[in-house]
């Protein structure tokens, strides 16, 4: 679904991320780790397309991402659904149709979705919250937005950065309980999380393997976690 | 290629909830309604300008390729013989597509306008006239001139065209200024709303940026804005060219007296060339938000 061959990524100054290669199947369940600032987001902006490596290839649905144009840079990122660490909303729009912006820019009939829509954001537990703005969340609640943003379009692959990033231990389990539940409904998953604590928890739960970004490499970890 | 006019349409029409993901944005709304109404104004008084003087360069053309006058002043006795040689050398003459003798009675409504209308031509020292029509291509007025001078001492040929061809260069040259004129203006809107459009874009550079990451394509980003400028500035022109009108109807009736200054208004198919200019403005408004937005777009990831 995902292959990375020898990746390589720099900023303009040193080399950030170096021989990187890594392959995510379908259906499976991946963590990335690594200190602050070790290049997580970088990793998964190279999956989804919105970096191009400075060395190595980038291969998602068979297709390498080099040699996209921006149209089909578009549609790849309608397969690929993102939470990103900073969850971005369009804030002048309510909480619902935020969600639903992949289907709006993708030209879906959102009377044919909003069934769809409305089990989301109870499964999200943001019901109540459909006709707030965005600035008006609390932090796991935007969160969970974001979460619900990513899947709305069913994509094979979801993609989330931090996803439990300002949010309690509590919200943060009721979270990764979601993309568990992603998972078993045979989606592949990629979490990048410093939260060493939480890939424990996941563990019980998810056949998870986890990533480890060190030295500008990445590792599969072991058993030390 | 096939494809384009399509494209174009669904750009234009989109789906409306197109037009919700990018926030209103107050001042650009407010340059482009002003800038499309202010530009329409100012062309519908251009065209009126340019459609004024073509009227008047045609009618002049008309005239002026209608008819020469041949005057021929001579002591009674010599009149009609004058006036039988010079309508022998006017049919020799080439170019010369026809030439006859007023009637006294054709030279007595001429006067009448001056002398009244019961005036003894037979006592006044009336000269003959005689009409020349020119023919295609024309004649030549000087060696014309040699020959009657030559042969028929009592005759004057007047040929208006000597003050009138350039009056109607003159109006010709004021037609195309009026055309220049709107050039300049679709041009100076179209560098007006290309800054409104690129301010627009910029100052929502993060929706932009939103769009993007949830896979919508370049086309339907460019489309949201294209659909709002457009509309802006057509809205804008109607407002404008309603009011120009407004002003071109309260200019005074054309009037013989007033001559070319009062002739200004709209007649006939004038008044459709009016009604594009709104038309136009949406079309250069389309042209503009769309370059601006396709070379914006690309710069972004
Ligand atoms: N656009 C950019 N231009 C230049 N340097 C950047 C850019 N984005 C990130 N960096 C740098 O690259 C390094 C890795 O950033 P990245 O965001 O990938 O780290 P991270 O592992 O996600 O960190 P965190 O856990 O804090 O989110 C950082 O030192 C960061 O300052
Ligand atoms: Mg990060």
């Amino acid at each position: 679904m995902i292959e990375l061959d020898n990746v390589a990524y720099s900023y303009g100054g040193g080399e950030l991320l170096s021989d990187v290669s890594v392959r995510l199947t379908p259906g499976s369940f991946h963590f990335l780790t690594g200190p602050s600032g070790a290049g997580k987001t970088t990793l998964l902006k190279l999956v989804y397309g919105a970096l191009m490596p400075t060395a190595g290839s980038v291969r998602a649905f068979g297709a390498d991402l080099r040699g996209l144009d921006r149209d089909q840079t578009a549609l790849l990122r309608r397969k690929i659904g993102v939470v990103h660490q900073d969850c971005r909303f369009l804030d002048h729009l309510p909480v619902a149709e935020n969600i639903a912006l992949p289907l709006t820019v993708s030209g879906r009939d959102l009377a044919a979705e909003s069934a769809n829509l409305g089990e989301l954001m109870a499964w999200v537990g943001l019901r109540e919250r459909a006709d707030a703005l965005p600035p008006e969340l609390s932090g796991g609640e935007r969160q969970r937005a974001a979460l619900a943003r990513a899947v709305i379009m069913s994509p094979e692959l979801i993609v989330a950065d931090e996803p439990t990033g300002n949010v309690d231990w509590e919200m943060s389990q009721r979270l990764l309980q979601l993309l568990v539940e992603l998972n078993r409904m045979g989606k592949t998953v990629l979490i990048a999380s410093h939260d060493l604590a939480l890939i424990r928890a996941a563990k019980n739960h998810v056949q998870a393997r986890v990533l480890r970004i060190s030295n500008r490499r990445l590792q599969l970890a072991g058993a030390d976690l | 290629m096939s494809a384009a006019p399509g494209r174009i349409r669904a750009l234009f029409l989109g789906d409306p909830q197109a037009g919700r993901v990018v926030p209103p944005s107050g001042f650009t709304a407010h340059l482009t309604l002003f800038a499309s109404g202010a530009m329409a104004f100012l062309a519908v008084f251009a065209l009126a300008l340019s459609l004024a003087s073509g009227r008047l360069a045609d009618r002049w053309a008309d005239e002026l390729a209608k008819s020469a006058t041949l005057r021929i002043t001579a002591p009674a006795g010599q009149r009609a013989a004058q006036t039988d040689a010079a309508l022998e050398i006017l049919r020799q003459t080439p170019g010369v597509a026809s030439a006859r003798a007023l009637s006294a009675e054709e030279q007595a409504a001429l006067l009448a306008p001056w002398l009244g209308a019961d005036i003894p031509m037979d006592d006044l020292p009336v000269p003959q006239l005689i009409e020349v029509i020119e023919g295609e291509p024309g004649y030549d007025g000087a060696g014309l001139r040699l020959r009657l001078g030559a042969e028929v001492p009592g005759a004057v040929l007047d040929d208006h065209t000597r003050w009138r061809r350039p009056l109607v260069e003159a109006a010709n040259s004021l037609r195309r200024l009026g055309w220049v004129s709107i050039a300049l203006i679709a041009g100076a809107m179209a560098a007006m709303i290309t800054l409104a459009a690129n301010a627009a874009l910029a100052a929502n550079a993060q929706v932009i940026e939103v769009l993007r990451l949830v896979g919508a394509r370049d086309r339907y980003i460019a489309g949201a804005f294209i659909r709002r400028f457009t509309l802006r500035a057509l809205i804008g022109a109607g407002v404008g060219v309603a009011l120009g009108m407004i002003g071109v109807a309260l200019l005074p009736e054309a009037s013989e007296e007033g001559g070319f200054l009062t002739g200004l208004g709209f007649r006939g198919v004038g008044w459709l060339w009016v009604l594009l200019v709104p038309v136009l403005g949406a079309a250069v408004a389309f042209a503009a938000t769309w370059r601006a937005a396709t070379r914006r777009l690309k710069e972004l990831t």
